[in-house]
């Protein structure tokens, strides 16, 4: 069959990692499915070298952080098959005390620097990365900023006055 | 046959075979016209830059055709773009690098003072690690608008006196900001 | 051996710390992150028409593809179809950005191998292209063109007139910077095999845009997603075979032509419909014309809600994605239903496949680094964002 449908996608993943794949949803069409972490670098190399799923081309990384309601972290996959032209994402949470995952730089080579930006700004960490250090911000920064807790401004500034400036 | 502008002598008492004149102003006038900028472009003020040097806007006739790459050759330092924090010491240590005299531009919002972004990662205003002479705002500034900083900048070059590097208040800008 | 991060042909901050064996490269670190400006956090901050100006500093070369792009994406979460003379014109001002965006790629590796004339002429050009933006949205680089939902001011004559001239004007130039630099021994000496890299390779490190063509995949986002009335053109995509840099080269002085037949049809197409409809009808999204904000109450209430966030904004995770001038541009957008996005992230074609940079390298010379470099057409903006 020339379509691989979501169902189809859907069937074959359930049928290799089972109650791993905790659910999945349809948003816009494009099917998102949240998996638990641990089958994670497992599911990138069974969409990248089964026959039939062929997803070979890792469009994206990144993090999300959801304080509420449990404090979770989570990694955001997108794959994209480009013989038929279909999208998948994958999602992957985490509480954040316990931010660990493994690493697609055995799959993916694009997943090196994707993964080292996720790091730089919330703080998990990826597992068998062979260089898992700051991408964009410095070195020193001490915090990861795109969690929700932090603040966009530079705490440091003396000179803003804030009652002018609604922070 | 277009009409080429030659710049005009100051002022000076003049007599056959001789002209006199201080020597600040005929430096001044050297200098203002022979400028040679070093650019620091880092972001969206640069593809400006690249406009202003580029035909339509030539930087050329102001005497500032040859760009240079290297700091010790330059004398005119445009930043332009966001400076980031982690940019910072390499600014400064390009600033330092320069030798004296030696005048900074800052180009665009970024540059004067951090512009849009008012966040953890961009230093806002590179005023805050190098003396600056001329500001030029925009968001990127127009070309014209960078010609005319660097034109102010040849006023400044103009009007400057030749112990204004050995001056006390020279050395104590520098003080504050730590340079040596 | 420390190669940046200030360094000539004014391509953006990036620093390559190289190891070298007498001239031949044996291993580059890159770093990035010297023009960090923290955009995914603002964008937490501001409403969904505040992020506008903040995409047009992703790729300034041509920033109105972000824009396109960005609206698009909130298009998609909000479900607003827009009409086809509207898509026509987003088409336009993305053709005419992607020319820009090529043009200075292609001049500035004319600069680094030594031909600084190519630059000159074909700046003249993108004057013309700066003008033609100016008269839609008063800005020349950082356009922050169009609104969710259309565009603010419909063409104007000028603008009709303005691209018309473009469109006679604009081949002979091409032609010109073709003909100096296409078949020139001394630029083929320093271009062909120079950084290659394998279309599987390519495919594994995420490339996209003129590199991935260039090594010999025909991925092309405008034909395999269609977005703004994309499947009503008939274009090529250029495709080149050793994925070097005199194929980067050759593909984007292609594309370029691609854009300029594709401007073409465009223009047929919307000068064949009536004038004055410039954006769809949305008005949660789309302020109001300010004769009426001042006349009639349900359009001063619209004006009084989108200001100050009173309007629904559809809750939802959406991924869209658009043809940069480099490759793959995608928005990942999460909304919660409030004001600014809860999350906004940008897939950055330049991000990703700068990652190669050492693997292109390595076993080349020094100068052919600087090449391979500038042909990759690597915009600080969008690497670090």
């Amino acid at each position: 069959m020339s379509e691989l449908t979501q169902e189809r996608i859907l069937e074959r993943l359930t049928e290799k990692f089972g109650d791993k794949i905790l659910q999945h949803e349809n948003p816009y069409n494009l099917l998102t499915i949240t998996v638990d972490r641990s089958i994670v670098l497992d599911l990138a190399s069974f969409l990248h070298s089964d026959e039939e799923l062929k997803f070979q081309f890792l469009t994206d990384i990144t993090g999300v952080h959801y304080p509420e309601p449990n404090d979770e972290l989570g990694v955001v996959y997108h794959y994209h098959n480009l013989y038929k032209n279909v999208r998948i994402r994958v999602k992957a949470f985490f509480p954040k005390t316990d931010p660990v995952i493994a690493s697609l730089t055995p799959v993916f080579s694009a997943a090196n620097w994707m993964e080292r930006e996720t790091y730089d700004f919330f703080g998990i960490l990826f597992q068998g990365h062979p260089n898992l250090k700051r991408i964009l911000n410095v070195d020193d920064l001490g915090y990861f900023p795109m969690r929700k807790e932090y603040a966009l401004e530079d705490p440091t500034r003396e000179d803003k006055d804030d009652t002018m400036f609604g922070r | 046959m277009a009409e080429v502008k030659i710049d005009k002598a100051p002022a000076g008492l003049e007599g056959p075979g001789f002209f006199a004149t201080s020597l600040d102003q005929v430096v001044g006038m050297a200098r203002k016209n022979s400028l040679w900028p070093m650019p620091f472009a880092t972001s969206c003020c640069g593809i400006e830059f690249m406009a202003t040097m580029a035909s339509t806007y030539d930087l050329g006739r102001f005497g500032a055709e040859r760009l240079s790459y290297s700091p010790r050759q330059a004398d005119m330092l445009l930043v332009m773009g966001t400076i980031a924090k982690k940019m910072g010491p390499v600014l400064r240590k390009v600033y330092e690098q320069m030798a004296e005299p030696k005048w900074v531009v800052a180009v665009g919002a970024c540059a004067s003072s951090g512009g849009i972004f008012d966040t953890y990662s961009v230093l806002q205003g590179i005023d805050r690690i190098i003396p600056v002479d001329v500001y030029v705002p925009g968001c990127p500034p127009r070309p014209e608008q960078i010609l005319d900083g660097i034109m102010r900048v040849q006023d400044l070059v103009q009007s400057e006196s030749i112990r204004r590097r050995d001056s006390p208040e020279y050395k104590a800008l520098l003080e504050k900001y730590q340079i040596q | 051996m420390n190669f940046g991060p200030t360094h000539p042909a004014t391509h953006g901050v990036f620093q390559n710390i190289i190891t070298l064996d007498g001239e031949r490269i044996v291993d580059a670190v890159p770093t990035v992150g010297y023009i960090h400006r923290a955009f995914e956090k603002i964008a937490e901050r501001k409403p969904f028409y505040h992020i506008t100006p903040l995409t047009d500093r992703l790729n300034y070369c041509s920033s109105p593809i972000n824009n396109m792009g960005w609206h698009m994406t909130v298009e998609k979460l909000a479900g607003i179809e827009l009409p086809k003379r509207v898509e026509y014109m987003r088409v336009v001002i993305m053709e005419l950005s992607r020319i820009a965006d090529h043009l200075i790629c292609n001049s500035v590796l004319g600069v680094d191998t030594g031909a600084l004339t190519g630059f000159l002429y074909v700046f003249q050009s993108r004057e013309k292209i700066y003008e033609i933006f100016e008269e839609i949205c008063g800005a020349r680089l950082t356009t922050n063109i169009g609104r969710i939902g259309g565009f603010e001011r419909d063409f104007n004559d000028i603008v009709f007139h303005k691209i018309d001239l473009f469109l006679k004007e604009f081949p002979a130039v091409m032609e010109e910077f073709e003909n100096l630099l296409n078949r020139n021994r001394i630029f083929m000496d320093r271009t062909v095999g120079i950084g290659p890299i394998s279309a599987e390779r390519a495919l594994n490190y995420g490339f996209t845009g003129p590199n991935l063509r260039a090594a010999g995949v025909d991925y092309d986002v405008r034909v395999t997603s269609p977005y703004s009335s994309y499947e009503d053109f008939d274009f090529e995509i250029p495709i080149g075979t050793a994925g070097d840099t005199y194929d980067r080269f050759m593909v984007r002085n292609k594309e370029i032509w691609a854009s300029v037949s594709i401007i073409r049809q465009a223009m047929e197409k919307i000068k064949a419909m009536p004038r004055g409809l410039f954006h769809a009808d949305v008005p949660e999204f789309y302020l109001p014309p300010k004769e009426d904000v001042y006349s009639q109450m349900e359009a001063l209430i619209w004006h009084f809600k989108i200001v100050m966030g009173e309007t629904e904004i559809p809750k939802g995770e959406v991924y869209h994605s658009v043809e940069g001038g480099n490759g793959e541009l995608g928005f990942y957008l999460i909304s919660d239903g409030g004001r600014a996005p809860f999350r906004l992230h940008f897939r950055r074609p330049c991000f990703i496949y700068y990652q190669a940079y050492p693997e292109m390298i390595r076993g080349q010379q020094l100068a052919d680094a600087v090449a391979t470099m500038s042909s990759l057409n690597l915009i600080a903006g969008e690497m670090d964002a």
